[in-house]
């Protein structure tokens, strides 16, 4: 049985040749789609119309928990749970425990941050059709690449190779699944 | 890449070609040569890929080695006690306070570099991010085992953390030193998410070009399944964005908890507002020493001069300069306070006990020599006037120069620790309390000691992880602006 064919690829060799078509991309009404570059084109969220990354909220949560923790945590330890008293100090002093809750909240924003942007990313992926071809492995190192998955409702054999052709795309190839 | 595109679309679209600056304003290019992308993954990974240099071996033999003595010191002291070390009474805390404080110092230039430089857009900050956020961590580490073994008896170094012991007490927190703990193991943990998130792309860039199945399961494992989409990139470049914005208020903190360790207690010579912000600039002087002492020769052995050019060591001392200049302002204005302060336990701290030397300022003050006048003034030589050659463009394109003159960074920030810590405890206020501190040779072992824990993992992060933000640099290349064909103008423009 020949395997499926996840998506068709188009590879380019320049940043600005790839955000061109990027947005014609996007013009033509697909869904399924995305670009692969070796590192982060300045531009190309617009191109691709992507919304602002979520990732803030989870940084957000994060940090509230954290400080929260701090101060709900030497609060309970140091005013309820075994009160030492020391120097006639306050049991619990927002001022003293602040240092540590500023601590926790920059650690737990820290850990939103991360984990927020595997979450939305979908990642630890082990394995990816893209990951099985061998030409993509350049999309890495200094190629740019157009890939329209075949799922998309506009998706046809024909059309969208002579489109990704019409944009100047000198290696197009199909991707298995 | 090809001219004939650009050719091409200068064609299509009249007046696109922007005109760079006259000659003589282009500024350096930040890759020197007009290197492509392709070029940069083939440089930066070959350090990795090539065959292990015989100085490599060398220097990890010595490492390890010193290493070995660092865990030996340790048990000797577990199974000992702390007096194998030179603290008595009224020093209580000797050289391991000293050097816990100065390599968490070293690791703040690595914070700055990899979150303050990035949210101020300082664009040659890529070329350097990694190898000082690894400098950062393995510095941290190397201060994290001071504290824990200072205290004497290592088996109740859990009592710093929120657990109860068997009595069912916690940890007091109106105590700096539980500040201080949150705060060290906090950057230690947030500098490794950082660097980790940086290393993502990176590690795929090391899994898409292996050549061996265990390199490519393992860079493929740590990579995550990362595959440069875009809609990636997008979440990537907001995380790291955030994550930079968390480092630098972190960074700052930690510096600065670190320095309440002293400035809460009622001591002349510690007790200081001024101490917070000192030492966060201090912190960071010292750090770009420390970067600079290891990239200098690291630069010339791998032949990165292209990625790391002379801009970057120019750009380095410059802000070794301006920190430095900081931390000078600083101790004019300590010595400042302690005489228009009144106090006479200030006064004497400062002006007899560090500054007295028996040639020129003690007999002008009609004092004896300090006890330590020779390790105050080594750190003014070091921290003051050494900065001040990096006036002079002479100075900072020389590599040997500069290379010398971190070194000498490195050793003035260490004695300022070391002025901080004893010459303040060593006179105290009753004089027949009075003492001099010296170290025993153990003291000195484990310090060097963490050098060869330091410089261990130093060597192994360069055989086995990029050393150099590969993604990043390819990001500021004149090739990576979409906007402009071949993005021409941007060589030798404004960075």
């Amino acid at each position: 049985m020949p395997a499926k064919t996840y998506a068709v690829m188009a590879e380019f060799e320049t940043a600005a040749s790839v955000l061109h078509a990027a947005e014609k991309v996007k013009q033509a009404g697909f869904r399924d789609w995305d670009v692969f570059t070796p590192f982060p084109v300045h531009g190309m969220d617009r191109a691709m119309g992507l919304k602002n990354s979520q990732v803030g909220w989870f940084s957000f949560i994060g940090g509230c928990t954290g400080y929260t923790t701090g101060m709900l945590m030497i609060w309970f330890m140091n005013a309820v749970d075994y009160r030492i008293p020391i120097g006639g100090k306050p049991m619990f002093s927002p001022f003293a425990a602040f240092p540590p809750s500023y601590e926790l909240t920059i650690l737990f924003g820290s850990f939103g941050a991360l984990l927020g942007m595997l979450f939305l990313n979908r990642l630890p992926r082990l394995h990816h059709p893209l990951l099985k071809n061998r030409r993509f492995a350049l999309a890495t190192h200094d190629r740019f690449y157009v890939v329209i998955e075949t799922s998309d409702p506009k998706y046809s054999d024909y059309e969208t190779r002579r489109l990704l052709e019409n944009l100047g795309s000198r290696h197009i190839e199909l991707v298995e699944e | 890449m090809a001219e004939s595109l650009k050719a091409q679309l200068l064609a299509e679209h009249p007046g696109l070609e922007v005109q760079g600056p006259p000659p003589g304003l282009e500024r350096v290019p930040l890759v020197a040569n007009n290197r492509s992308p392709g070029w940069i993954s083939d440089r930066i990974a070959s350090v990795i890929e090539g065959e292990t240099p015989r100085w490599w071996k060398i220097c990890f033999g010595i490492s390890v080695t010193f290493m070995t003595l660092c865990f030996a010191m340790i048990l000797y002291l577990m199974s000992t006690g702390v007096g194998i070390w030179g603290v008595q009474h009224p020093v209580m805390w000797g050289w391991a306070i000293v050097n816990f404080v100065w390599w968490i110092g070293i690791g703040h230039a690595g914070t700055l570099i990899s979150a303050i430089l990035f949210l101020l857009r300082q664009r040659w900050r890529t070329s350097i991010n990694r190898a000082a956020e690894a400098m950062t961590i393995f510095a941290v580490m190397c201060a994290g085992i001071f504290p824990l073994i200072h205290i004497g008896r290592i088996w109740y170094g859990w009592w710093l953390f929120p657990i109860p012991n068997s009595l069912g007490i916690w940890p007091q927190f109106r105590s700096p030193l539980m500040w201080d703990v949150f705060a060290v193991s906090t950057y230690f943990t947030v500098s490794v998410l950082f660097w980790y998130m940086g290393l993502i792309p990176d590690l795929a860039v090391m899994r898409d070009r292996a050549k061996t199945k265990i390199r490519k399961f393992g860079y493929g494992l740590f990579a995550l399944g990362w595959t440069g989409s875009n809609r990636h990139w997008s979440n990537y470049e907001k995380a790291y964005l955030i994550l930079a914005g968390l480092s630098t208020p972190l960074v700052l903190s930690v510096h600065s908890i670190v320095s309440l360790d002293f400035s809460v207690s009622q001591l002349p010579g510690w007790h200081t507002t001024i101490f917070p912000p000192y030492f966060v600039a201090g912190a960071v002087y010292s750090g770009f020493g420390m970067v600079l002492t290891l990239l200098i020769p690291l630069r010339r052995l791998l032949k990165l001069e292209e990625i790391i050019t002379v801009r970057h060591v120019e750009l380095m001392c410059k802000v070794t300069l301006a920190t430095g200049s900081i931390v000078g302002y600083a101790y004019a204005m300590e010595f400042f306070i302690a005489w228009y302060s009144g106090n006479p336990y200030e006064r004497f701290l400062f002006f007899h006990n560090r500054a007295a030397d028996p040639f020129i300022f003690g007999p002008l003050m009609h004092s004896k020599p300090a006890p330590y006048w020779w390790a105050f003034w080594t750190m003014v030589t070091c921290n003051v006037v050494v900065p001040q050659f990096f006036w002079f463009k002479k100075v900072r394109t020389s590599m040997l120069f500069v290379f010398g003159l971190s070194i000498l960074v490195n050793i003035g920030m260490w004695f300022e620790r070391f002025v901080i810590v004893v010459t303040s405890l060593q006179r105290e206020f009753l004089p027949s309390n009075w003492s001099y501190y010296s170290p025993t040779v153990i003291d000195v072992l484990q310090f060097l000691g963490t050098f060869g824990l330091f410089f261990t993992f130093f060597l192994l992060f360069l055989r086995f992880v990029p050393l150099i933000a590969i993604a990043e640099v390819k990001g500021v290349t004149p090739y990576a602006d979409p906007h402009h064909p071949l993005g021409g103008a941007k060589i030798g423009e404004k960075h």
